[in-house]
């Protein structure tokens, strides 16, 4: 019950675009297409088409109007402005240096909620889901309770190593983790259940231990559903605004993401905001393309 | 039941090599216990309706599924008994197993499947996948080693997974329903190449199947399994000679009745004679094919001595022929040409006598 409402959300959270909604239902198939137009007109009651083209126009209408707005001709020199290459190459390698966070450690974790049987397991992945619903800023004071300089764990990593997390890029890096590993986990043991577990005991009976039967035999067989999750993982990452202000703050170049720039952008240079705002856009509808061809179909 | 108490060392060590088992396996309301013995080169067959813990038997052997009681010995090592605490976990076993769908890998291509089992043992991988090639060439698969399981047929994943399973040289090799997943056609070709492999097989193999013909094409000895339990086990001609419980007589196709025998005649429950030509005392069973039963429209004036009043319960074609499922004084199976059947105008409800020469029964002890 819980992994299939969990399993929805971030599917959900990755098509923000609701453009892409009624070309793919026009598209996807040819006896679709042969009773589309009709049956529209005909069989969709208006208490239910109404509310539905309006909702349609709720979320649409907004791209729309920051592509009606965009400074299109000022464009150019505002994107290749030094402040907008910097932060947008910084959410890049932070985006994807969390997203390989989330994959090294959320994986295990996935396959341990997905195949072992122990004790609080119900306990541990609403846990493991918590950070999907919390609101990134509260997840970010909590990082800084934990990690800042004086947290529970940061206190210990300053003195015993001189590490300090708050307010650097790596601090960046672990607040995008923290937010975006959620979707990963959930992702891929979803994939990992409806993978067929006697998979892993034929690798045994063959000489495999559990690792071995996992790294060669499940891993390979559940990739399309790790590389949805690594791909969600990396758009939410990509997108955190709460968590990052809240624990790394906003340093140009150091600790001032995408979404950063934007918002700051938007009181002094609105122009500049709507700019960056687009290649946001750009990106999210590459990513959506993406997960399309690559595994959309497959699954 | 009666020798459950014995203690597992002493049990189960006939032989040093080959399989020695008693495989208990609680499992809430079901309890499977089977002592099972093998000697290598010999292929079993365990036989049984859906639901009888044959899988859960193969599962245990593979160690797939623990042991409650009991132990396991093969080749005179103990491989699992819990009363000593002592477990080989499935990857350690020198098993090898065929499952019931296969279950190929399906990223990996027809030769790396069956050099998969030999990298788990160490071996280099040039080496390992020379020695699949060996193996899918033996399996007449050379050409398709390449392929992934999704592109081979039926008949070619079995071969597959049977050679996949032999490249760990096992010393029990376990095969589960190995010809539920084919059709009808493929399944006659793969059980003639299945029961040469198992020939040539030089350790135990123990083969799981509800299929009776599967069970005497391929295995030595057969042992019948229901619920949990072994109910009769022997070469295959002897089983269905003597079938011990409906389900078998009703497998191999045979009426089979227990009652008590005095001289040539048995009486059974219902107080219903059947005269036979062995001479025994005491509880028998007696069994007859279908085919033995002559039916007639009026009462005949043969001097057959089972002569019996019945009723056609049920037809149901077979082959050429058709089988009818007849109540009354007798409960029995006929098989019936199609042209008798019109001859005598048989339908459900319709009154018959039937009779059985006495030849034709065999009885023996229960």
């Amino acid at each position: 019950m819980t992994e299939r409402n969990a399993g929805a959300e971030p599917k959900a959270g990755a098509e923000p675009e609701g453009a892409t909604g009624p070309t793919e239902v026009l598209g996807s198939g040819t006896r679709r297409r042969r009773l589309g137009t009709p049956r529209l007109r005909a069989g969709v009651p208006l208490p239910l088409l109404l509310p539905a083209l309006l909702g349609l126009v709720f979320l649409v209408l907004p791209l729309v109007a920051l592509l009606v707005r965009a400074p299109w001709r000022s464009l150019p020199d505002q994107l290749t402005s030094v402040a907008v290459w910097q932060a947008l190459r910084l959410s890049l390698i932070t985006a994807t240096a969390a997203t390989a966070v989330a994959l090294v450690l959320g994986v295990p974790l996935a396959w341990l909620l997905a195949r072992a049987r122990f004790p609080g397991r119900r306990l541990l992945r609403a846990l493991v889901t918590l950070p999907l619903v919390l609101p990134p800023v509260v997840g970010g004071v909590a990082l800084l309770l934990a990690l800042g300089r004086n947290g529970i764990v940061g206190r210990w990593l300053d003195s015993a190593f001189g590490v300090t997390l708050p307010f650097t890029t790596a601090g960046v890096v672990v607040a995008e983790a923290f937010v975006a590993m959620p979707f990963l986990v959930i992702s891929v043991e979803g994939t990992l259940r409806a993978a067929d577990p006697r998979y892993e005991e034929a690798a045994t009976t063959l000489g495999a231990s559990r690792f071995t039967a996992f790294r060669r035999v499940t891993l390979p067989m559940v990739a399309p559903g790790v590389a949805a999750g690594a791909v969600l993982a990396w758009a939410r990452a990509l997108g955190e605004f709460g968590a990052t202000i809240t624990f790394a703050g906003n340093f140009p170049g150091r600790t001032q993401t995408m979404p950063l720039s934007v918002y700051l952008a938007l009181q002094s240079d609105p122009a500049a905001a709507i700019a960056l705002s687009l290649v946001l856009l750009a990106v999210s509808i590459a990513v959506l393309a993406g997960l399309r061809d690559r595994w959309m179909a497959a699954t | 039941m009666t020798n459950t108490d014995t203690s597992p060392t002493e049990e189960a060590t006939p032989h040093t090599d080959g399989l020695a088992a008693r495989l208990v396996v609680d499992r809430g309301s079901f309890r499977l216990d089977l002592r099972l013995t093998a000697a290598p080169g010999e292929v079993v067959a365990l036989l049984g309706p859906n639901g009888a813990g044959k899988t859960t038997a193969l599962r245990a052997l593979a160690g797939l599924t623990p042991l409650t009681e009991g132990a396991l010995r093969l080749d005179g090592r103990t491989l699992e008994e819990p009363s000593h605490r002592l477990r080989t976990p499935p990857e350690d076993r020198p098993v090898g197993v065929v499952f019931q769908d296969y279950l190929l890998f399906p990223h990996l291509t027809a030769l790396d499947n069956v050099a998969f089992g030999p990298r788990c043992h160490g071996v280099p991988k040039a080496e390992a996948r020379a020695q699949a090639a060996d193996w899918l060439d033996r399996m007449g698969l050379t050409d398709r080693a390449g392929a992934k399981p999704r592109a081979l047929s039926g008949g070619q994943a079995q071969r597959v997974a049977l050679a996949r399973a032999l490249a760990t040289r096992p010393r029990l090799l376990l095969l589960d329903e190995p010809l539920a997943a084919l059709d009808a056609r493929t399944r006659l070709d793969v059980r003639a190449g299945l029961r040469r492999h198992l020939a040539d097989f030089e350790a135990v193999a123990v083969l799981v199947t509800h299929d009776p013909l599967d069970a005497m094409v391929l295995a030595d000895r057969l042992v019948v399994v229901e619920d949990g339990r072994i109910v009769q086990e022997g070469a295959p001609a002897d089983i269905s000679r003597r079938p011990r419980t409906d389900y078998i007589a009703s497998l191999v196709g045979l009426n089979l009745y227990q009652g008590r025998a005095d001289s040539h005649t048995v009486t059974l429950d219902g107080g219903t004679t059947i005269t036979t030509t062995e001479d025994l005392t005491g509880p028998v069973f007696v069994a007859f094919p279908p085919a033995a039963v002559t039916l007639h429209r009026d009462r005949p004036d043969s001097s057959a001595r089972n002569l019996w009043r019945l009723e056609v319960a049920g037809m149901e074609s077979h082959g050429d022929q058709i089988r009818l499922d007849l109540t009354g004084e007798l409960p029995l199976l006929a098989d019936l040409t199609t042209a008798a059947v019109a001859e005598l105008s048989l339908h459900p409800g319709r009154q018959v006598w039937a009779t059985l020469k006495a030849t034709q029964t065999h009885a023996y002890p229960a």
